[in-house]
């Protein structure tokens, strides 16, 4: 039951969101989160539960995208009566092939080997991708129309809330099978060789089938994304496999946590929100994201979903309190941080980097502000020295409160 | 009867140093053979050439009968041989119960399954519960391995060696580091879960040695100087000389 209850939430979260978030952008968030859930979930069978640290997962992702597209219009054109539903496979079984292949290479070696060589595979397929312009259709990419596929039970997929729809039942059924994945011989013997790749050889396994089944795997799943993609965008282009991608599924799996199966999902939902909304209001949020980055690994290598779990155990075991007022200290400082450096990077980025041509008149909070004037900076500088000082005063209350509270835990646990 | 375990003419070295200079050795089965030797002999060198963690440069191992020089050591594993490291070698994020389990699947036949579920698995589940049973460790089930103490991983990494059911088991240095009490707990435990196996055990506390062996091998500087029970062992002159009478120092 405590396994099932969680699932249900989700496919019941699944089902319900487009009744409240109904718009057509919050639509195609919601369908890009789904697609995102899928890749950044792939992407943990590797990092987080067998310990390889790939710099190009995005090659599975994008060659199932593009094998998908080319499948569908290869279905259209010759009349097949296949319908939106089963690309998603096509995908998969695309990424699937692809990752047997290159896994065969890279998972000898776990380590620096292993990274370095998915980065140089992420390199080649990226720049093959220029040269085989009948595959990856050169700058422009590779389109299709999804409209023109089979009906599936009276179903087109044409409208945006029924590729939704299409993206949620595939995202569920993927995360299920992942999670069950997890829970086999094969998934456990993979924590295993995470931990201690030379143990598991003496208790009988090969350390490089293991990483080859978990690497043919997860590319599976990222393919499946890539084909979800593929149905979403109706195009796949370069960029789709590229290093960007590959470090985007890395940032979403590791700010949302890789130490906890839903992790990544937390990650992907996050990071797909920042990356449509953040870029709406300013040109710079790719710092953003990179400042998210370096705090995550920096302060809570845990992740979001880790920071939760320790909160969780907190509250439930009732000495939560314990925390609050060293958290109330806390947070108008940190939250002087932060307000701070966002005015500092604004400023600068209006002043002196990308938006320089916008002149120097600018909206900072609510506020009308001059970037060519001292205030703003004063204040931006002011509001950061200020926060800063006093985090490093309020910091070690937290952590004692912190200690407090584990202590305790302990005591109950005994 | 073939020997358990046979080593012919074993030889290794690194560059041009030789380390192991021809060690021939044969433990019957059931038998609980103790290698004693002064540091630097070469006595864990001797178990990785044996269990594949590296290579012989020249020479034989055979286990059963059958040569097995060139397998690597998961191949090893699945042909009955199961060894534990002088230096704690466990997983440490997963738990007790995870450990002994995981290492229980091979020899269950479970191998890379990944359409079964494991909690399913009652074979696993009964062998590891007798496990952790046996090495005393059931309180601490939940828990990650790597926050035991010293003693408890200990115990943890010989129900690991053990798990797989292997009738040849290797321990190095199964003791070191322990207080009396420990040790002397370790040594019933060891006594009991080998109980009806081949024994070879590297190490250094001499009164663990003359409790648990049947026959003893002195190996010095490379080459074994005496192979005997444990009361010649103790009047031989040149073992004395080489090495007891060195510790008694």
């Amino acid at each position: 039951m405590r396994t099932i209850a969680p699932w249900l939430a989700l496919a019941f979260a699944f089902a319900a969101a487009p009744m409240i978030f109904s718009s057509g952008s919050a639509l195609t968030t919601m369908s890009l989160m789904g697609v995102m859930i899928v890749f950044a979930l792939s992407y943990n069978m590797l990092l987080g539960q067998t310990g390889l640290l790939s710099f190009g997962h995005a090659v599975y992702y994008g060659l199932g995208g593009f094998v998908a597209i080319h499948a569908m219009n290869a279905v259209i054109n010759a009349k097949l009566g296949v319908p939106a539903i089963v690309i998603p496979l096509v995908g998969g079984l695309a990424g699937l092939g692809f990752g047997f292949l290159f896994g065969l290479v890279s998972t000898r070696r776990a380590g620096i080997v292993f990274s370095m060589i998915s980065l140089g595979l992420g390199e080649l397929v990226s720049s093959s991708s220029f040269i085989l312009r009948s595959f990856f259709g050169g700058e422009e990419g590779v389109t299709t129309n999804r409209a023109k596929l089979a009906h599936f039970l009276g179903f087109r997929f044409v409208s945006q809330i029924e590729v939704y729809y299409l993206i949620a039942f595939w995202c569920f059924v993927c995360a299920l099978a992942m999670y069950a994945l997890t829970r086999t011989p094969f998934g456990r013997m993979c924590n295993a060789v995470r931990d201690n790749p030379e143990r598991v050889e003496f208790i009988g396994y090969s350390p490089r089938m293991l990483r080859l089944i978990a690497f043919s795997f997860s590319a599976f799943f990222a393919g499946a994304a890539g084909g979800l993609a593929a149905i979403d965008f109706e195009i796949m282009n370069a960029q789709q496999l590229g290093a960007q991608q590959s470090s985007l599924v890395l940032l979403m799996a590791y700010v949302g946590g890789i130490g906890a199966f839903a992790g990544p999902i937390i990650g992907a939902i996050v990071i797909t929100f920042l990356q449509i909304s953040l870029s709406d209001v300013t040109s710079a949020w790719q710092l953003y994201f990179g400042l998210l980055f370096i705090g995550v690994v920096t302060w809570a290598p845990g992740g979001i979903a880790g920071l939760l779990a320790l909160h969780r155990q907190a509250l439930r075991q009732g000495e939560a309190w314990r925390l609050a007022p060293a958290y109330a200290m806390a947070a108008p400082a940190l939250a002087a941080c932060v307000v701070g450096a966002i005015m500092l990077i604004e400023l600068g980025n209006r002043e002196l980097a990308l938006e320089r041509s916008e002149g120097s008149a600018m909206r900072l909070f609510g506020f009308s502000v001059d970037s060519a004037s001292l205030a703003p900076w004063v204040v931006a500088i002011f509001l950061l020295g200020v926060g800063l000082a006093s985090m490093r005063r309020l910091w070690p209350g937290v952590e004692s409160a912190w200690g407090t509270v584990n202590a305790r835990l302990l005591e109950k646990a005994a | 009867m073939t020997a358990a375990l046979q080593l012919v003419d074993l030889r290794k070295s690194f560059g041009a140093t030789p380390i192991i200079r021809g060690v021939s050795l044969e433990i019957a089965a059931g038998e609980r053979h103790a290698i004693i030797g002064p540091n630097g002999a070469g006595k864990s060198t001797l178990f990785h050439l044996v269990s594949g963690r590296i290579r012989p440069s020249a020479g034989e191992v055979r286990l059963h009968g059958e040569r097995i020089n060139d397998l690597r050591p998961f191949e090893i594993a699945r042909r009955g041989l199961s060894r534990s490291f002088q230096i704690t070698n466990i997983f440490p994020r997963l738990t007790v119960y995870e450990n002994l389990r995981c290492a229980t699947l091979w020899s269950l036949g479970h191998k890379y399954a990944f359409w079964k579920p494991i909690d399913r698995l009652r074979d696993a589940r009964e062998r590891t519960e007798w496990l952790m049973d046996s090495i005393g460790l059931g309180a601490r089930r939940s828990l990650q391995a790597g926050v035991l103490s010293y003693a408890e991983q200990r115990a943890l990494e010989i129900g690991v060696t053990i798990a797989g059911g292997a009738d040849v088991i290797m321990l190095d240095e199964p003791t070191s580091g322990m207080n009396n009490s420990e040790t002397e707990q370790a040594v019933a435990l060891i006594r009991k879960v080998t109980e009806g196996k081949t024994l070879v055990v590297v190490e250094h506390d001499m009164s663990v040695v003359f409790k648990l062996a049947d026959r003893i091998s002195v190996l010095v500087y490379g080459e074994i100087i005496a192979s005997d029970t444990p009361d010649r062992i103790r009047e031989n002159a040149a073992v004395r000389e080489a090495y007891l009478g060195q510790a008694s120092h």
